[in-house]
């Protein structure tokens, strides 16, 4: 009796451990279920590369391109702000900054991570988007900046956390080899810890990026919603998740538009993906 | 010019000691401004009326009610599944190719963007199960969003309890799944939940996956059961700061102010029980 | 003739990599006290957990041979609780279990369904009896089995595998942990017990196994070299390396 409830309990244990592959698989069948249904009715490169996204015209033209392009923009912009930042705040906690203030500094950050998008978007739209305006003497300061440096701090804590770890993880003997040498605190954390924790630092802007790119609230909020092909990064964009927040809610079930909308979350899932596997990857070679 | 040594270090020391300083102080700013504006609105009718004229005026009951509700339900479902993958992986899986792809799949699962949970609620929940535009499918929705997160920090806790405890049980003849539940469970517990707080925190503030599984443009009543639709702080937020004109100021950050206060107090509640338990620790 | 409690015939072991134990055939009798000794890496703990099959929790462990206990193979006869509940098995370290002392001497007890107070009451007692701990703890029982010292911890793990009724009870260098005195303690101890358990002492200490041990066994890199009575061993070893061993010419 007691052997055979044991039996059921660790069987019911291990169909848990599959739910979360049949969760990845019923995402992937679900965008993929309505999103390739778009392709009977539009050729597969007129939606990746089309110019237009313009899904009420007559007839509606679901070209991504500019979509595509604006995630691209307001990416590239949070991780040029973000990867250093995030480096230097990391190395700073990691190995330089006295006990009490890291604890103050890793609480901040925590409390950085905490803050919901929603509310990032909506004080970026009333504090942040005006600077930008004014700083660049633009019509408006919702642009790809805008969004992008919004987006840098979300992304920050995500970097900082791993790469710290993986600062602090190197073995303190490569340290104390590199001090007792007569190299200097600074020589050997650029020399010795940042290539000994270079996977997780990788893993970690890696992981940051995708958080970027899934980015929602805060980016339709921010970015000014211009679906139109970006000209420059002070222009107004429109990302691809922001496409799909914005429009699902006016789209008729069945409609081309629905199906495109699907589609796009179909080309986010995929890149995401590959982005964490990527991630997955270089974390794992620093185990072996 | 070359530098000396010690001169570079203390110039780069500088920089990152200011690169520092930059990421904290949005979080400063944030919440200054958030208290200083959103404190003046924030009163008992506030926090328990309906809102009113089309949310220009009134409180945030409904909102504060429905985020109650999805979180209280996304949790109940989350945690249970997401330990059980914990164990699972710590306790029972091989070193096989299964449970790698087990890992990537969590690893995934947490890599997935928010509004791609949302269409995904949608085609499965909403639209599949018939739920229609739901407290449960949004719960659920949340639950598989949070569930990565319930078990990445349930794998932490329970490979955070000594091996040597395991043994000790099993050479008592005690068997495994016994094991687990007297020994490895209740010293992992208080991390799991700690990392469970945080990841509700999480879900208390998300707004793209309930915009198109749950969320209630206004609807200022409380939900009848769990297949109506429900308001939601996060998305309420969104609506008056972006759909309603001639909206208050202080109506907006003073439910920027709820939510984030929420959101602040979970985490809270997660640090001082992760400090309570680092300082009661035996082993 | 009485039958042997424990047989071991052509035991092998190995890790994936170089073997662990080697043809090792030997038997131990009922209420026999069998000390092992031989230098690090010898296969004295993978010995033991062989035993109680702890090896099971090893993935890359591989076993050849059998164990017979009774006259019954427990790997094949056997399932492993039933095995650990008979053979149990007390650690280098001591290992309280982060709850109280009664609760740690009951966790056995009442994973094997004994629900009664009053009985496991009894047992708690008569194992902090046999394990020679009862009149320092009794007023405590509730107190956590962490705030013992490690002498005490030990003894409590000793009356712990005592409460669930074993037969064979095998001790992984038990004293590694402990001064002098908390020695001496566990192995009175472990004398008291013999009167009615078959018990398997690995120790380092050769001059232990000679206070405590009927028989005594020397391994030598996964080989059995020699056993036999403790007095025969230690006064005429008969072969060469035992003698190198116990005279200090290596490990």
């Amino acid at each position: 009796m007691r052997k055979f409830r044991e039996a059921i309990i660790e069987k019911t244990i291990l169909l848990n451990g599959f739910a979360c592959i049949l969760f990845v698989v019923l995402i992937f069948v679900f965008l993929a279920k309505d999103g390739l249904t778009l392709f009977r009715t539009i050729a597969i490169q007129d939606f990746l590369f089309g110019q237009i996204w313009s899904p009420l015209a007559e007839p509606p033209q679901f070209g991504i391109l500019p979509l595509f392009l604006g995630s691209l923009f307001v990416t590239v912009g949070a991780t040029v702000i973000s990867v250093p930042l995030g480096m230097a705040c990391a190395i700073f906690i990691g190995e330089i900054a006295p006990r009490w203030m890291r604890e103050v500094l890793k609480a901040g950050v925590e409390l950085l991570a905490a803050i919901p998008s929603i509310v990032i978007g909506f004080i970026g739209m009333t504090m942040l988007g005006p600077v930008v305006k004014s700083l660049f003497h633009l019509p408006t300061g919702l642009t790809a900046v805008t969004g992008s440096i919004a987006l840098a701090f979300m992304a920050i804590p995500t970097m900082v956390s791993i790469m710290e770890d993986a600062i602090t993880s190197v073995p303190r003997t490569y340290k104390e080899g590199s001090l007792a040498l007569g190299a200097t605190h600074w020589q050997t954390i650029y020399r010795v810890i940042i290539p000994a924790a270079s996977s997780g630092i990788v893993a970690a802007i890696m992981l940051g990026i995708g958080r970027v790119i899934g980015e929602t609230m805060a980016v339709m909020m921010l970015t000014g919603n211009a679906s139109v092909m970006p000209k420059t990064i002070l222009a107004p964009v429109r990302t691809m998740t922001a496409t799909i927040a914005a429009e699902m809610g006016e789209t008729v079930r069945g409609s081309e538009h629905y199906f495109a909308l699907f589609a796009i979350g179909l080309v986010l899932f995929g890149i995401t993906f590959l982005i964490n596997f990527l991630a997955d990857m270089a974390r794992h070679r620093k185990k072996k | 010019m070359k530098l000396k040594p010690q001169t570079k270090q203390k110039i780069a020391f500088a920089l990152l000691g200011l690169a520092a300083v930059v990421v904290i102080i949005p979080v400063a700013v944030i919440l200054i401004i958030l208290i200083k504006r959103g404190l003046p609105a924030i009163s008992w009718q506030f926090l328990t009326e309906m809102p009113r004229m089309g949310m220009r005026a009134g409180g945030i009951f409904p909102a504060i009610m429905g985020t109650l509700c999805l979180v209280a339900g996304a949790i109940g479902v989350a945690l249970p599944l997401g330990v059980l993958t914990a164990i699972y992986l710590v306790e029972y899986a091989k070193k096989n190719w299964w449970t790698r792809m087990i890992e990537i799949a969590v690893v995934n699962l947490a890599g997935v963007p928010s509004v791609v949970y949302g269409l995904f609620g949608l085609g499965l929940f909403v639209i599949f199960f018939h739920f229609g535009s739901s407290i449960v499918a949004g719960a659920l929705t949340l639950a598989i969003m949070e569930l990565p997160v319930i078990i990445t920090s349930s794998k932490e806790a329970l490979m955070s309890v000594p091996r040597s405890f395991r043994e000790a049980s099993l050479a008592l003849g005690v068997s495994k799944w016994e094991t687990i539940r007297c020994v490895v469970l209740p010293n992992a517990l208080p991390g799991i939940l700690t990392g469970s707080i945080l990841g509700v925190s999480r879900t208390a503030g998300e707004t793209a996956p309930i915009l198109f599984t749950v969320a209630a443009f206004y609807l200022p009543r409380l939900p009848q059961s769990i297949f109506d639709q429900c308001m939601a702080l996060p998305y309420h937020l969104y609506v008056l700061s972006t759909q309603v004109p001639n909206v208050k100021p202080a109506l907006q950050y003073g439910t920027a102010l709820v939510l984030v206060g929420m959101v602040f107090s979970l985490n809270l509640v997660a640090i001082i029980v992760r400090a309570h338990i680092r300082s009661k620790k035996q082993w | 003739m009485v039958d042997p409690k424990i047989v071991v015939k052509d035991l092998n072991i190995d890790y994936g990599g170089a073997p662990a134990l080697k043809d090792m055939n030997f038997s131990v009798m009922d209420k026999e006290i069998l000390g092992v000794i031989g230098p690090a890496n010898s296969g004295k703990t993978s010995f033991l957990r062989a035993l109680n099959r702890l090896n099971d929790l090893d993935l890359g462990c591989r076993m050849k041979g059998s164990i017979l206990l009774n006259g019954k193979d427990i790997n094949r006869e056997m399932d492993a609780e039933e095995v650990r509940k008979k053979v149990t098995m007390v650690f280098a370290l001591p290992i309280p279990l982060p709850m109280s002392i009664f609760d740690n001497i009951a966790y056995g007890p009442r994973r094997h369904g004994i629900k009664d107070k009053k009985k496991l009451e009894e047992i708690v007692e008569k194992s902090l009896r046999a394990g020679y701990l009862w009149d320092e703890v009794k007023d405590r029982l509730t107190s956590s089995a962490m705030k013992l010292s490690g002498g005490q911890q030990q003894r409590l793990c000793i009356a712990r595998t005592l409460a669930v009724e074993p037969e064979v009870i095998l001790y992984d260098e038990p004293c590694s942990g402990l001064d002098p005195i908390s020695t001496a303690k566990v192995e009175d101890a472990i004398r008291e017990l013999k009167s009615r358990y078959t018990q398997i002492l690995v120790t380092n200490n050769v001059k232990q196994a000679a206070r405590v041990g009927d028989k005594v066994a020397f391994f030598l890199m996964g080989e059995l070299v020699e056993i036999g009575e403790a007095n025969q061993l230690f006064t005429a070893p008969k072969d060469k390396r035992t003698n190198d061993y116990l005279t200090g010419r290596f490990g």
